[in-house]
């Protein structure tokens, strides 16, 4: 079982909807890699919001993932654990270090286009924002 | 008033999925809350792999019960794989062999309220347990 990898623009877009074992998760981290590399994308969300099991070796390949990505120079954020799930990381002293997380999928694609400087992804007409830039600059 | 036992024979990655979902579907049944179901469902991930990775093979032993007070459930997991050598070592967080995290065994005991173990060539068995209180 593959996990679909969306792309939009320059982002991409997956979801892990089943329990994955451990090779379908590691064909999932090859998969990632290999698109991001094949889409050029700038942004990737991975959404977990349907795991609801995530032990040690599962939090390290995703945490693995997402600093990987981040190496090919791709923004990450990975989002929507499950209350549980974090509880049970963090009792295990395992967490995601390092990994940009978020409450659910709406608030990362807010990370990716707010903090993470993917602004000017979505919007319709560029020329305006360099319009303003411009504005901005001249009053200084 | 009800007994529920069941054992799962790891052997290949699918079957490690198989025993934490067996044992979340039997931690529900007994009772227990959505975040003990995923401790327990998390710390038989752990053992399974372990079985696995270590051993080859093996088979996992799901037994709970509830009393309409009380609910209990017990996991052990059994290999007759090469053995710990050194017990107290894998306990430490942060060590492994087996290009694990290291956070697997000690990881577990904190999820579980009992966690034994014993191993010898031939012959490893962890035992873990969680035990509540209903509430109805």
């Amino acid at each position: 079982m593959r996990v679909p990898i969306l792309k939009i623009k320059n982002l991409l877009l997956t979801s892990i909807q089943i329990d994955l074992d451990d090779q379908e998760l590691a064909d999932f981290r090859a998969d990632m890699l290999d698109k991001v590399q094949n889409t050029e994308a700038k942004g990737a969300v991975i959404d977990i919001s349907a795991l609801d099991v995530v032990d040690s070796y599962m939090a390290r390949i995703i945490s693995e993932t997402a600093h990987m990505i981040g190496l090919l120079g791709c923004r990450v954020v990975v989002c929507g654990m499950q209350p549980s799930v974090a509880l049970t990381l963090v009792e295990m002293g395992r967490e995601l270090v390092g990994v940009e997380t978020a409450l659910n999928l709406e608030h990362g694609l807010e990370k990716l286009f707010g903090t993470m400087g993917l602004v000017s992804m979505f919007q319709p007409d560029s020329d305006d924002e360099t319009d303003d830039r411009t504005i901005q600059g001249s009053s200084r | 008033m009800s007994q529920i036992k069941e054992s799962i024979p790891i052997g290949q990655n699918g079957d490690v999925v198989k025993a934490r979902q067996v044992g979340r579907e039997i931690a529900r049944r007994l009772g227990f809350r959505v975040i003990d179901q995923t401790r327990l469902a998390t710390a038989i991930s752990e053992l399974t792999r372990n079985i696995l990775r270590y051993a080859g093979d093996g088979i996992c032993y799901i037994n709970g019960d509830e009393n309409g007070t009380f609910a209990n459930i017990e996991v052990v997991a059994e290999d007759h794989g090469p053995g710990i050598v050194d017990i107290s070592e894998v306990m430490q967080d942060g060590f492994s062999t087996g290009n694990g995290l290291g956070a697997g065994l000690p990881g577990t005991r904190r999820l579980m309220d009992q966690f034994d173990i014993t191993s010898k060539p031939g012959l490893t068995r962890v035992t873990v347990s969680m035990k509540r209180t209903l509430n109805r």
